[in-house]
């Protein structure tokens, strides 16, 4: 097997440009996703999806400005009280995609943190898990691909993934999620959305390599002061393995619509493999007998 | 034997079969003969993408007659093969469906186009260029020479190449057109 | 810059991991303001008074960079006696006729010597003060500016009161902190933190940097937005110099290259200005208005002689003036509103839109379909139905019943234009960079190149014309080029070729400095010249990057010479050191007696920094070793600019054309100049309507382009920004009860437009004058066609004809309107509210 190839998306440098949504369904040829206004900061396709491989997150954490426009008569940073970083419903009757508690207190300037999601590619893949088809297979680039030649749409991925990535398209009824790539890799290329991001937030490269390079990347911004700044899914003693894309984030991952502590729904089919091998291998003859069987009659 | 073949190749099985059940194992005949299809275009042309001005290169890949792929230039020294989200749709820009290929005329007082040969439009358009400049001709405006028509007048976007506004200018001069004006006033 | 530049927002990206420090100042949060280290929230239309508020900090505290100031501005000329600033007059500076609304500049000259010839013709134009006023605008003078005494009076202590220095602090001495809090909504801690920044990270050690786009220039003081900084600028000594300057980020892709080789009114390839009717009957007379003969404008003669050879070749001779005779003539403002008006009013008949929306992209979109709807004949150029081409089928005012398609006699041709892949052709981006695109494929159907089209329109033309005077400029007309390909496309190559310039052997010509005035050489845009050099295509140079200097000067070509940062004889000091080894860059080699460094020197290359010049010296020659700004007459930056503004030698502040503040500074409360064109096709919103009591402005999103041809069509855009929507504060729309998600209607004098709330603290509600003034702010990239698969109202219906009298330039940026919940009435009921809203 090739090195292990991942993405480290660092979101402190999202311009929140979408190059990476479009580069993906340029190269991908991925359908449009409906042209509905969400009415959520900028972001109009939502979710990460069957036809949305690369999905930017935006929230806005901004200083609320009283009716007499001075926002220092009320003496320095005003308690944050935005909507997009507490979820729920917006004052207005909007509702939020993003929820969870954020650690940042919003100053005089306030932040739009903006944020490239994708498939994590994860150590321990829930999907590939439990795909009964072998359509979802590992790469020898260490990612996780769905072959749409092999996947017959029975879904058992949709909800064996922890971060909600992987879905049915429709009217198709197959399984689609980002694929690194795959055919890009194989010809030395880098994933189009890396390619394309115009500020490398996205960035492609052997998995140990971009880990060493994220965690210099949060000693300076900690320099700097921003000392929330951390990453997210680098760790192989996460829930999933470690995650073959991971993410340098300026607030709990919750308020960028990421789950804190994912655990893989099957984290225990590895060590379990020995054993489970034997009892599929005893089940899968019997199976191939019968087939043969029937094709010999 | 046939049987055996496509027994082997069965993903449950080679899943089984391979080391960790997973990996090498699962892969299908179109995934062994996947290729970034960049490689099998027949030509490629090095382009600038049409958008803003900060003038990124673009990469033209071209198979069949038909545009396959375009995307960032990394030996340009201004964008490093990067694209925005537009210079990232220019394949779209270029095919896609609502692209018009066809002359379409509006008659006076039309309720709808018509189709129109292009031959016959330029000879048309001509026609009218030289009737209106007749009609309009100023040869003294205020006891001065000034050899124009304000019957005329043009308004160009910004993604004129250079050359098209030096010889849309240079004709438009020669005719007297003077109200030639451009997005870049705007 | 982040939302409209994400390509060229990489650099900012780098500059900030090398510790620069970025301030985003804009009427809202945007994608810009999340990557600045600082956000400056201000009201538009108010930056004169933050830009002067700096220069005034400058001043006061002498914190100018003094010998860069000393050495290369005209700090400290003397001004003429009869200058009066709009300190005294209230707002206006002295030659202001009230009846015309146009200066005469003559007053605002350096005081000199009256046998100056530059000065003898300004004493004659005193007399003609009309026609002065007319000719005073900056394209009049070409690049060069206007021609001005090259050795004015001087006092290099700075103290004589009428010298530039003194007038400048006198003049901005009430742009003070609390103005700008007054008047931008910007806090005085704010101001502080901007100015400490701007003025320690300039001088010998470090420069600063200002970019902008069309937040400065759609303005009825635009131009004088630019010049503000450009003080800004000088004082601090941050032009010439790597990591200074102002940066225009221009937003289309060869918006430099369409005003550099100008398809716009008044000006002709190379900034030469187009002749004037009442000024310019001969070559002679034109060459002695256009510019000064000092510096490298004085060698106009030469340029503008090669550009009508390389037009009227053989039949452009000494003899017959080279044919300038040839040149139409201007009259005053032919600019794309006043030709609007033209179309409605029907002196013109035939229009010609070629890749451009006016409908949907111009300010005042009734007015331009009222136009469109009056025109004998149309053709529109596009690769889509674009909404000028199909307003007489489904434009608005077919829904309010102004009117029915069958009443438009307008006869349109449409034919669809080849794209950029289609075609070969350079576009000059918004670096001055020339980059030529190599043709991918052949276009599809009766898809064309404009090359092509007006190549072969111009062929077609030539066979008809008679053997009449009128048309002999058409018949004398160069127009051989080589065919290529299936459709017979003119070679662009061929045209580039032209553009940069042919010698007397028949040679591509390697550098302006090589064009002759005696007709040896032909020339179809001087700034160009040398693009060709060696035969070689130099814009298509591609070594790349990576392989390069950080300059890349192997990478396409710029104008003028291939330099890439203008007037860089600035970096060095007048000795022609390096200010400092951190930002050395162009400096004098005395070993091999030239100039040095990693770019083109934009300075002759063997003149040394000790040179002065003889007494009558003309052209570059009249320039010393220490004047790095070469194309202007005196070779210095110019902090108070004695002419080439139509509307006053320094900047003021003036109100928007619709406001709802009045200007405390004067009791001139816009700019005395600007242009508007008071008919009912184009009605105002009167300052100060209760009526009216919101700030309006427009702007461009990632994910679309301008009006929105060129992204709606397309899906993988379209989805991303699919509805036209308003930015408001939740204050705001908890005073009007606008729901986010919902729809709210936004009018003005104009129209009435829908669109879709988006609430957002991002836009922050601002105390002006001791109110809150609260913004709007629109993208425009809606329509009803295109081929769009998204829809939506025009944003720019709503805006006002009011436009820079300098450069006509419409104000699309600051303007005043009413929003009001729910969606907008239709028919008739539309043109009922608006009438409403007219009368108050």
């Amino acid at each position: 097997m090739a090195e292990r190839m991942g993405f480290f998306t660092d979101t402190s440098i999202c311009i929140g440009c979408k190059a990476c949504e479009v580069a993906c369904k340029e190269w991908n040829q991925l359908p449009d996703d409906g042209f509905v206004f969400e009415a959520t900061s900028y972001d109009n396709t939502a979710a990460l999806g069957a036809s949305t491989w690369r999905h930017v997150a935006f929230i806005e954490q901004q200083p609320v400005w009283m009716p007499d426009g001075d926002p220092m008569s009320h003496g320095g940073p005003v308690p944050h009280s935005g909507p997009m970083s507490h979820g729920g419903p917006m004052p207005d009757g909007g509702s939020m995609p993003h929820g969870g508690e954020s650690v940042f207190e919003v100053g005089r300037d306030g932040r739009w943190l903006m944020s490239s999601d994708v498939c994590k590619h994860c150590t321990n893949a829930g999907c590939l898990d439990v795909c009964p088809t072998g359509a979802i297979f590992r790469t020898e680039f260490g990612t996780v691909v769905v072959q749409p030649d092999i996947c017959n749409g029975c879904g058992y991925c949709v909800p064996a993934c922890p971060f909600g990535v992987i879905d049915r398209r429709e009217g198709d009824g197959r399984a689609w999620k980002c694929t690194m790539c795959y055919d890009r890799l194989r010809g030395g290329l880098e994933p189009a959305c890396a390619k394309a991001c115009p500020t490398d937030s996205i960035q492609f490269g052997p998995l140990d390599e971009l880990r060493e390079r994220a965690a210099a990347r949060v000693d300076t911004l900690h320099a700097a002061g921003h000392t929330e700044a951390r990453l997210y899914g680098e760790s192989p003693g996460d829930g999933v393995g470690g995650m073959g894309a991971f993410f340098l984030l300026l607030d709990e991952p919750e308020v960028y619509g990421l789950p804190p502590d994912p655990v893989v729904p099957t984290r225990d089919l590895p060590a379990m493999w020995g054993w489970a091998g034997a009892a599929i291998a005893t089940m899968a003859a019997a199976v191939a007998a019968s087939f043969l069987g029937g094709r010999s009659r | 034997m046939a049987g055996g073949g496509w027994f082997l190749r069965w993903p449950v099985i080679r899943q089984l079969r391979g080391q960790d059940g997973r990996g090498e194992a699962a892969r299908s005949a179109r995934t062994d003969a996947l290729r970034p299809r960049v490689e099998e275009a027949d030509s490629v042309a090095r382009s600038v993408c049409p958008y803003c001005a900060v003038g990124c290169g673009q990469l033209v890949y071209v198979k069949d007659g038909k545009v396959s792929q375009i995307e960032g230039d990394p030996d340009s020294p201004i964008s490093r093969g990067r694209l925005c989200p537009k210079g990232s749709a220019s394949k779209q820009l270029v095919t896609h469906a609502g692209r018009q290929t066809k002359v379409l005329y509006r008659r006076p007082y039309g309720t709808d186009w018509e189709p129109l040969d292009l031959d016959t439009a330029m000879d048309m358009i001509a026609d009218r260029v030289l009737r209106t400049r007749r009609d309009t001709w100023q040869q003294e405006h205020e006891g001065r020479v000034v050899r124009r028509t304000l019957g005329i007048a043009s308004l160009g976007g910004a993604t004129l190449d250079n050359e098209e506004n030096y010889l849309m200018k240079k004709l438009y001069t020669a005719l007297g057109a003077i109200q030639v004006e451009n997005q870049a006033r705007i | 810059m982040a939302e409209c530049h994400p390509v060229g927002f990489q650099w900012v990206v780098e500059a900030r991991y090398r510790g620069a420090k970025v301030f985003h100042i804009d009427p809202r949060f945007t994608r810009t303001s999340a990557l600045a280290d600082r956000y400056v929230p201000i009201r538009v239309g108010s930056d004169i008074v933050l830009l002067g508020a700096l220069i005034n900090h400058v001043l006061e505290n002498e914190l100018d960079f003094r010998e860069y100031v000393l050495a290369y501005t005209n700090a400290s000329m003397i001004v003429s006696e009869e200058y009066r600033d709009t300190e005294d007059l209230d707002g206006l500076f002295s030659g202001f006729d009230p009846e015309t609304r146009t200066y005469d500049p003559a007053t605002w000259s350096y005081e000199g010597a009256p046998e100056e010839a530059a000065a003898g013709e300004r004493a004659e134009q005193m007399d003609h003060g009309r026609e002065h006023a007319d000719m005073g605008g900056p394209d009049q003078y070409g690049a060069g500016g206007a021609s001005a005494n090259p050795r004015p009076m001087k006092d290099p202590t700075l103290r004589h009161p009428r010298c530039v220095y003194q007038i400048l602090r006198r003049h901005f001495a009430r742009y003070t902190p609390e103005l700008v809090a007054e008047l931008c909504g910007i806090s005085p801690e704010d101001f502080a933190e901007l100015a400490e920044t701007v003025t320690t990270n300039s001088g010998r050690e470090r420069t600063t940097m200002w970019v902008y786009s069309v937040g400065w220039t759609q303005h009825t003081v635009g131009a004088q937005y630019i010049r503000a900084a450009s003080i800004l600028q000088l004082l601090l000594g941050n032009i010439g110099r790597p990591g200074g300057g102002i940066l225009a980020l221009r937003g289309h892709a060869s918006i430099q290259g369409s005003t550099d080789i100008p398809t716009l009114f008044n000006i002709l390839p190379g900034y030469l200005p187009m002749p004037h009717a009442h000024q310019h009957e001969t070559l002679d007379d034109y060459l002695a208005r256009a510019g000064g003969d000092t510096g490298f404008w004085g060698r106009k003669r030469s340029y503008m002689v090669s550009l009508l050879k390389a037009w009227w070749g053989d039949a452009a001779t000494e003899d017959n003036d080279f044919r300038f005779d040839h040149l139409p003539r201007l009259t005053g403002d032919h600019g794309h509103y006043s030709t609007v008006m033209g179309q409605i009013d029907g002196t013109v008949k035939g229009y010609f839109v070629v890749g451009e929306n006016p409908a949907v992209g111009s300010a005042g979109g009734r007015a331009q379909r009222l136009g469109l709807a009056n025109l004998e004949w149309l053709v529109v150029r596009d690769l889509t139905l674009v909404e000028t081409a199909t307003f007489w089928k489904d434009g608005p005012e077919l829904e309010t019943g102004e009117m029915r398609t069958e009443d438009i006699g307008t006869e349109v041709f449409f034919v669809p234009a080849a794209s950029h892949v289609e075609k070969d052709g350079t576009f000059t981006n918004t670096q001055r960079l020339l980059q030529w695109r190599e043709k991918a494929l052949d276009p599809p159907g009766d898809c064309r190149s404009d090359l092509w089209f007006f190549y072969h329109l111009g062929k077609l033309l030539k066979e008809r014309i008679t053997s009449g005077e009128i048309d002999r400029p058409l018949r004398e007309l160069t127009w051989d080029y080589p065919e290529e390909g299936v459709h017979g496309d003119p070679s662009a190559s061929a045209v580039l070729r032209e553009i940069g310039g042919v010698g007397p052997d028949g040679r591509a010509l390697s550098d302006y400095t090589e064009l002759k005035p005696d007709g040896s050489t032909q020339c179809g845009c001087w700034i160009y010249c040398g693009v060709y050099a060696d035969e070689v295509n130099q814009a298509a140079r591609r070594r790349p990057g990576r392989e390069q200097s950080p300059e890349a000067p192997e990478w396409g070509w710029a104008w003028p010479a291939n330099r890439r940062i203008l007037y860089n004889r600035a970096s060095a000091d007048p000795e022609g050191r390096p200010w400092s080894e951190r930002k050395a860059y162009i400096y004098w080699d005395e070993k091999k007696g030239e100039w040095t460094g990693p770019d083109v020197p934009d300075f002759e290359k063997t003149k040394p920094p000790g040179y002065r010049p003889p007494e009558g010296a003309l052209a570059e020659a009249a320039l010393s070793g220490t004047d790095p700004f070469i194309m202007q007459a005196d070779g210095k930056g110019w902090l108070y600019a004695p002419a080439g503004l139509v509307d006053g030698p320094l900047p003021a502040h003036y109100e928007p054309f619709e406001s709802p503040v009045r200007n405390p500074l004067y009791a001139q409360q816009d700019n005395p100049a600007r242009r508007i064109y008071p008919r009912p096709e184009s009605p105002y919103n009167p300052v100060g309507a209760p009526r009216f009591p919101y700030v309006l402005t427009t702007y461009r999103l990632t994910e679309h382009h301008t009006a929105g041809g060129m992204s709606r069509p397309l899906a993988y855009l379209a989805e991303l920004q699919p509805e036209l929507f308003c930015e408001v504060s939740p204050t705001l729309a908890a005073e009007l009860g606008l729901a986010n998600g919902d729809w709210a209607t936004i009018v003005t004098s104009r129209t009435a437009i829908e669109a879709r709330v988006l609430v957002t603290e991002r836009v922050r509600p601002l105390r002006i004058q001791g109110r809150t003034v609260h913004q709007i702010g629109l993208p425009y990239h809606w329509g009803w066609g295109s081929g769009g698969l998204v829809t939506g109202d025009i944003a720019n219906d709503l805006m006002p004809l009011a436009l820079d009298p300098n450069v006509y330039i419409q104000e699309s940026k600051a303007t005043t309107c009413d929003v009001r919940p729910g969606r907008r009435p239709r028919g008739r009921d539309l043109l009922a509210l608006i009438e409403e809203y007219r009368h108050g």
